[in-house]
């Protein structure tokens, strides 16, 4: 090893400051396990165990606060070369901004290790109680005592899937412990107890971290999950996302001279969408341009489901229908959903289930049986009756185009023809 | 480009065009979570991206994709409004660390939760405001298919070129329309890169070239990098406000202003002796297409922009519209969005403005405004 973790002995804590103990111990533990500092990337969290950056000469990478550990798994995401390791410092604090990451960090069992500083409270910002501030502690925001208990953070990662969780007191020679740590495949995360002299200490006189540690229920211990760790895949298949559209050449032709706008509206499960695709594939191959969009409510399984279309000889630019041309409405959910655009209708056509009330409309309206074909196949039986009757789109072509998307076995081909000659 | 099809013509949604640009345009991962309206972007990232990887959450997915940056991956995502909130500080983040990404910004009506199936043009002020400090974040808008495919891989580039974040602007109604398309109108993509670091000498991670500092992977070993999210020197370690650490925060706002110079995008159809302007982005050009086109044939005399870099917005739109007597700017909210970014909150009396909330702005209500 030539080049040294740490550039300086002197960091830059409090005199006493556990911080100096957990940087120190993990270079040792890092040159034991006789890694290049150029082969670790530190990554490291708001607070002051943050400042250590400047004295290491691994890469180091200091984001947010609470967010390091998902920083550092997206590292480890994009890390494929071999013998690398991703080392994230933390505080008490941070770790609870950020619970949700080390929790998906644990639960994914990433390759890197968390350094959780916990000094029961938020040293930089003046001493502040934290999410881990043991029950009784006192800090600056509490000077008769934590009235909460703080997180059991080994506990959490532990259940989360973590590979390895250590719970450890910073005094004397911690190297070996953070050592297996470093090693372990999947994600490993240490609890290192500390005391920040500065408040902890002012605010807590003749408390000792060991009783503390007691008294908070804080064991020490190792605790494993016999996971293995997860690999992002680089290389897996992708598709081209253009090879997968089929494209349609026009093979028949449309009278339709302007653009026509059109809605399609019946209920959910109906097939208004599936109707509306094949209208549109069916005018793309009568030379038309199409526009086509669908809406319906966020629960996608129930209530109206409609689906607007331009029609058009020409590019069609803008998209939107205030006032269709044409409205096909094959259920009292779809009623519903366009009576306020039916009844601004001015002319055009209005083609509605014959069950249906026929709402106020300026437009032609044309009533017939579509539900009698069976609710779900109302729809596309729909399009077939508005197609047949105002010849925008031959019927041959529909048919034609639900042949082409394979869709000849699911939708009633046979019976609509039969309907149709009726 | 002919792509290798039967045929060309194919009924597509902008989605699809932008996801592949991008994994064209050297994209090579997605980080995913699930929002309305932008979820067919999420799967289509899902099918195209080499790394697809579902996050938990928003601020999760922009801290993955960091990560995956600074190894030298292009990161990709979609989202909206409720999400990009809670983006913006880690975008911050990517942003102060010089982490190329793109982030496509599908917007809907708001505020807050909104109305996630309805369109708008809501997001604009927000994003020239985003970055602390008011340096500005690359935002580019598409108007078009054909933008969702060369916008995107020109996303993708301003990212890996100027080392940031790069914001693809778009709506609802234009990344879930279906349309029919030509794909023979897309041109060929080029992989965009990052300029590297040769090797050579000392390496300061943030020490600029042409404003823009060359990149080395956290994953090498041969040369230490360091990135900071706060305020630092060139090396990349944290400082107060000194000479240094300052010039290099001043180099953030340079760096996008002075190299984007020559990244002013934007579509022009002047016509002769035209005194008036129509000016729409976005979701609404369509409309102002529609309503320029149908103006002409009733022999009114007018020109129609389209801006496609927002931000930061280059001074020809400015200037363009000092030469018109009238100008209608359209955008799909109350607040006159874009030409607040212009004119600040002194719009002269010549802009006029077509709004609207919750509905697409009609080629009718351009063509009203304009003949007022
Ligand atoms: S304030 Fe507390 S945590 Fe921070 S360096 Fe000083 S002793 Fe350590």
């Amino acid at each position: 090893m030539n080049i040294p973790f740490l550039k300086t002995d002197a960091l830059p804590f409090c005199k006493g400051c556990g911080h100096d103990l957990i940087a120190k111990n993990t270079t040792k533990a890092l040159e034991k396990l006789g890694f290049n500092p150029l082969d670790v990337i530190m990554v490291t969290d708001i607070g002051c165990h943050g400042i250590i950056d400047k004295c290491l000469n691994t890469h180091t990478i200091h984001g947010l606060h609470g967010r390091s550990s998902a920083l550092g798994a997206g590292v480890t995401f994009g890390t494929e070369e071999p013998g690398k390791k991703v080392i994230v410092f933390i505080g008490d604090g941070g770790s609870t901004i950020g619970l949700q990451h080390l929790m998906e960090a644990s639960r994914l069992n990433l390759n890197m290790t968390v350094v959780v500083h916990d000094n029961f409270l938020y040293g930089m910002t003046g001493g502040q109680t934290s999410g881990l501030t043991p029950h009784g502690f006192n800090t600056t925001t509490s000077r008769e005592g934590n009235p909460f208990s703080g997180y059991d953070i080994c506990a959490l990662a532990h259940t989360a899937g973590a590979s390895y969780v250590s719970r450890v007191m910073g005094i004397g020679d911690i190297s070996d412990k953070l050592a297996v740590a470093f090693s372990t495949r999947g994600f490993s995360l240490v609890e290192v107890l500390e005391i920040c002299p500065s408040y902890g200490m002012k605010l807590n006189p003749r408390r000792k971290l060991s009783e503390i540690a007691q008294s908070a229920g804080k064991e020490m211990g190792e605790w494993l999950n016999n996971r293995k760790p997860f690999i992002a895949h680089q290389g897996r298949k992708t598709d081209n996302l253009l090879e997968k559209v089929n494209p349609i050449a026009p093979s028949f032709k449309s009278y339709l001279k302007k653009t026509t706008s059109m809605i399609l509206s019946g209920s959910a499960g109906e097939g208004v969408q599936l109707a509306a695709s094949i209208l549109a594939k069916a005018a793309m191959r009568s030379g038309l341009s199409i526009t086509q969009k669908g809406s319906y409510p966020v629960t996608v399984g129930v209530g109206f489901s409609t689906a607007e279309l331009n029609l058009s000889p020409e590019e069609v630019h803008f998209h939107g229908i205030a006032v269709p041309d044409m409205a096909v409405i094959t259920s009292s959910d779809g009623l519903a959903h366009n009576k306020q655009r039916i009844a601004k209708m001015q002319g055009g056509y209005l083609f509605i289930d014959q069950s249906l009330e026929v709402p106020p409309t300026g437009a032609e309206v044309i009533r017939h049986d579509f539900r009698g074909m069976g609710a779900r196949n109302a729809s596309i039986f729909s399009v077939f009756f508005m197609a047949l009757k105002t010849g925008i789109i031959s019927t041959e072509c529909l048919f034609l185009t639900i042949e082409a998307e394979g869709m000849g076995e699911k939708l009633p081909v046979a019976k609509i023809k039969e309907a149709l000659v009726k | 480009m002919q792509e290798k099809t039967k045929g060309n013509r194919v009924l597509i949604d902008g989605s699809r065009l932008m996801i592949e640009a991008l994994a064209r345009a050297g994209a090579d991962a997605f980080i995913g979570y699930p929002i309305t309206p932008a979820n067919l972007l999420y799967q289509y990232g899902s099918q195209r991206m080499k790394l697809m990887l579902p996050a938990p959450d928003e601020i999760t997915t922009l801290q993955w994709m960091s990560g995956l940056s600074a190894t030298g991956k292009l990161p990709v995502t979609a989202t909206s409004f409720p999400g990009f909130a809670l983006m913006v500080e880690s975008i911050n983040m990517a942003y102060m660390m010089e982490l190329p990404m793109v982030i496509i910004l599908v917007q809907r009506l708001g505020p807050a939760t909104g109305t996630a199936t309805c369109g708008a043009q809501g997001d604009l002020l927000l994003l020239r405001g985003m970055i602390s400090g008011g340096h500005p974040i690359p935002v580019l808008a598409t108007a078009d298919f054909n933008d969702c495919w060369d916008l995107a891989a020109k996303a993708a580039d301003i990212a890996q070129n100027l080392r940031t974040p790069v914001v693809l602007l778009t709506s609802k109604e234009e990344v879930m329309t279906q349309k029919s398309f030509d794909l023979s109108t897309l041109g060929v993509i080029q992989p965009s890169t990052r300029k590297l670091f040769n090797l050579e000498g000392e390496y300061k991670s943030y020490k600029p070239t042409d404003f823009v500092p060359d990149f080395l992977p956290v994953t090498q070993s041969n040369h230490q990098v360091r990135l900071n999210a706060s305020t630092h020197d060139l090396t990349g370690i944290l400082q107060h406000s000194n000479e240094e650490s300052m010039g290099n925060t001043r180099k953030l706002e340079e760096k996008i202003v002075q190299r984007m110079k020559s990244h002013g995008y934007y579509t022009l159809d002047e016509q002769k002796d035209a005194r008036k302007l129509i000016v729409a982005y976005g979701i609404t050009s369509s409309a102002a297409i529609d309503a320029t086109e149908m103006l002409r044939k009733n022999h009114e005399k007018v020109s129609l922009l389209i801006p496609k870099t927002m931000i930061p917005t280059p001074d020809f739109y400015l200037e363009l519209m000092m030469k018109y007597e009238r100008v209608v700017i359209a955008e799909e909210n109350i607040n006159q969005q874009f030409g607040s970014l212009l004119f600040g909150q002194h719009i002269p009396a010549n802009i006029a403005f077509v709004g609207s909330l919750g509905k697409m702005i009609s080629p009718r209500e351009i063509m009203e405004e304009v003949t007022r």
